[in-house]
């Protein structure tokens, strides 16, 4: 009998397993920023267990409030700067060199194909991308995990989703990975990693894979999975091109991790993308999706382009080419925020940052802040937010706030009409 | 070990996420303890007024999908800070449920049917719920009407509410 890509993992880092089908497995990595991570270091220090497994293996940052707001999110960073420096943690982030943390690391080369990485921050299953399994875990789990380098799961059972044909113009990761949350819901894959496959799947950027596996949390998912090609290689390819003769070799052992073709699934969901639209969710559920059709007209108060979902270099590039000579409406205030350090830095080389200045936008460092409430663009009562980001929850951009979440596209379309709307109303057009 | 007794809170909704249980802006506090009086305040309940009714509350019963959104430990800290060690649901999101386990605490889930029964018997009234782990049973009181509802627990996870939580376990046996 085949096995499924986390099958694979599983067997090749299960260290126990115990009474209830539950695996100890071994981490490869272990990722923190400064909202989880220092309760976890002042309990390890109060239990006398201040130790980290491997420093070398354990990758910090300062992303959800950066620079700091107030005096609480301060000592959050100094727990995390001083913890890093004791343990001599090199991969520590600080400000300046920080960004995003699931859009950081990935592009820090520090996620491989068949690698266990948790972090306690539920998007973790971003990672996945790179045909990892990647999965956000509590305080208590990533203490552990610094402590001992492990983790418990349970046997994930797989969701196989088939996205076949071509996405149309305008139709990008984020409409394909709403449109599968609507058909799965909010807990249809809990307990069960998605692995997402077929020709739309194999066509996109890693930028649009991770939006793809960035939401599988979403639906419950315990992480999304895409499978290594040579895509996956030519993204790795600086940090792995000492440990294979070439790209070929690489692709080859990666390939290892790739799901059988006689893998037991526990459903197989078949979409086809050539006849997406563009969507966008109303409501407090990320299953809660119309098309950008049915919801035209919406007003909106602010628009917000960013975070561990889209905030990566193609989709600035994806909203400029929609800017670009077009100001934002006057009754709209809208902010973008280069995911890191490198993004911003391409994003101005290439002029991205010159157009959203020209049409009005507010360009913020790179940091989580808005996307949950916490600065940077938190939302008054009452007011309404097309993001970009991943989660429409009441309250959660700021109490009473609205959040509709679409594509980069369609996010810029929606700045200048000021009303949610379909991109291909301005791109290209003056 | 923990207690798993007393007065029932019955949270008639499913899909309640963790920015309902605790807001993402008490995020900054570092101690589990500044939590304790921001329990469900931003949750989506008609009729719901937090300050009353978490008020000597030890149990929680509500529907599916409890606890889906965000990783953070946040959400049983917020609970377990108000002595609420207990959460029963149809089913919960993955990350939540290891969470409680983790800190010695319990999410048990029951069958659909049950826990619509229990909301038909025992929701709007003055209910207490006594834990016996020795038989996994809970026995509801109300009044008069006494109900006894059994449960299962997988051996780590009782071994975790025996322990008291993940990392003593963790660091004793690997």
């Amino acid at each position: 009998m085949g096995k499924t890509t986390a099958q694979k993992i599983f067997d090749a880092h299960r260290i126990d397993t115990l009474e209830g089908g539950t695996s100890v497995l071994r981490l490869d990595a272990v990722f923190c920023h400064e909202i989880t991570t220092p309760i976890a270091i002042n309990d390890l220090a109060a239990r006398g267990k201040d130790r980290v497994f491997d420093p070398d293996r354990i990758k910090a940052v300062i992303d959800h409030v950066t620079p700091a707001k107030d005096s609480k999110t301060a000592e959050q960073g100094r727990i995390m700067r001083e913890w890093a420096r004791r343990h001599k943690i090199k991969d520590f982030f600080d400000i300046g060199r920080n960004g995003v943390c699931h859009a950081l690391f990935p592009e820090k080369g520090f996620v491989r194909p068949g690698y266990t990485v948790i972090m306690g921050d539920s998007h973790t299953c971003t990672h996945g991308a790179f045909c990892a399994f990647a999965a956000g875990i509590g305080t208590t789990d990533l203490e552990v995990g610094i402590l001992k380098g492990i983790c418990t799961f349970k046997e994930p059972k797989t969701i196989k989703v088939t996205v076949k044909g071509k996405l149309p113009g305008g139709v990008y990761a984020k409409d394909v990975i709403l449109t599968i949350i609507r058909q799965l819901t909010v807990n249809g894959a809990t307990d069960k990693v998605i692995e997402f496959t077929g020709p739309a799947v194999d066509a996109m950027s890693m930028e649009s894979r991770m939006t793809l596996c960035n939401m599988a949390i979403e639906a419950g998912g315990t992480t999304g999975i895409c499978y290594p090609d040579m895509t996956t290689v030519e993204y790795l390819w600086p940090f792995i091109k000492d440990g294979f003769k070439d790209k070929k070799a690489a692709l080859e052992a990666y390939s290892q991790w790739k799901a059988d073709p006689d893998a037991v699934y526990e459903k197989t969901i078949e979409l086809d993308a050539s006849g997406m639209e563009p969507v966008v969710t109303f409501g407090y559920k990320p299953d809660q999706v119309k098309t950008v059709k049915e919801m035209e007209g919406t007003m909106v108060d602010q628009v917000y382009l960013g975070s561990c979902t889209n905030g990566r270099i193609e989709d600035l590039r994806i909203a400029a080419s929609v800017v670009k000579g077009h100001k934002i409406a006057d009754a709209v205030r809208a902010v973008v925020s280069p995911a890191t350090p490198l993004i911003f830095d391409m994003a101005l080389k290439e002029g991205l940052i010159q157009i959203f200045m020209d049409a009005g936008f507010c360009v913020t460092n790179p940091t989580c802040g808005a996307c949950l409430g916490m600065s940077n663009g938190v939302l008054a009562n009452g007011e309404v937010c097309a993001s970009t980001t991943n989660r429409n929850f009441n309250g959660r951009m700021g109490k009473g706030g609205m959040v509709h979440l679409m594509s980069p596209a369609s996010a810029a379309a929606t700045a200048i009409k000021g009303t949610i709307t379909n991109s291909s109303l301005y791109k290209g057009r003056k | 070990m923990k207690e798993f007794n007393g007065k029932v809170l019955f949270l008639n909704r499913s899909d309640i996420n963790t920015d309902e249980i605790i807001p993402a802006k008490y995020l900054t506090e570092i101690t589990k303890e500044a939590l304790k009086s921001f329990l469900l305040e931003d949750l989506t309940l008609e009729g719901f007024d937090p300050k009353r009714d978490v008020a000597e509350k030890k149990v929680v019963v509500t529907r599916a999908n409890f606890g889906c959104g965000s990783s953070r430990e946040h959400a049983p800290w917020a609970l377990e800070v108000n002595g609420i060690n207990l959460v029963i649901a149809e089913n919960f999101a993955r990350i939540f449920r290891q969470n409680m386990y983790n800190c010695g605490m319990i999410a048990c889930e029951l069958p659909e049917k049950t826990v619509d029964d229990l909301f038909k018997e025992f929701a709007g009234k003055e209910t207490e719920l006594a834990t016996d782990l020795s038989r996994n049973v809970f026995v509801f009181k109300s009044g008069a009407s006494t109900k006894e509802v059994p449960f299962s627990i997988s051996g780590f996870d009782k071994a975790l509410v025996e322990a008291g939580g993940w990392v003593e376990y963790a660091d004793a046996k690997y």
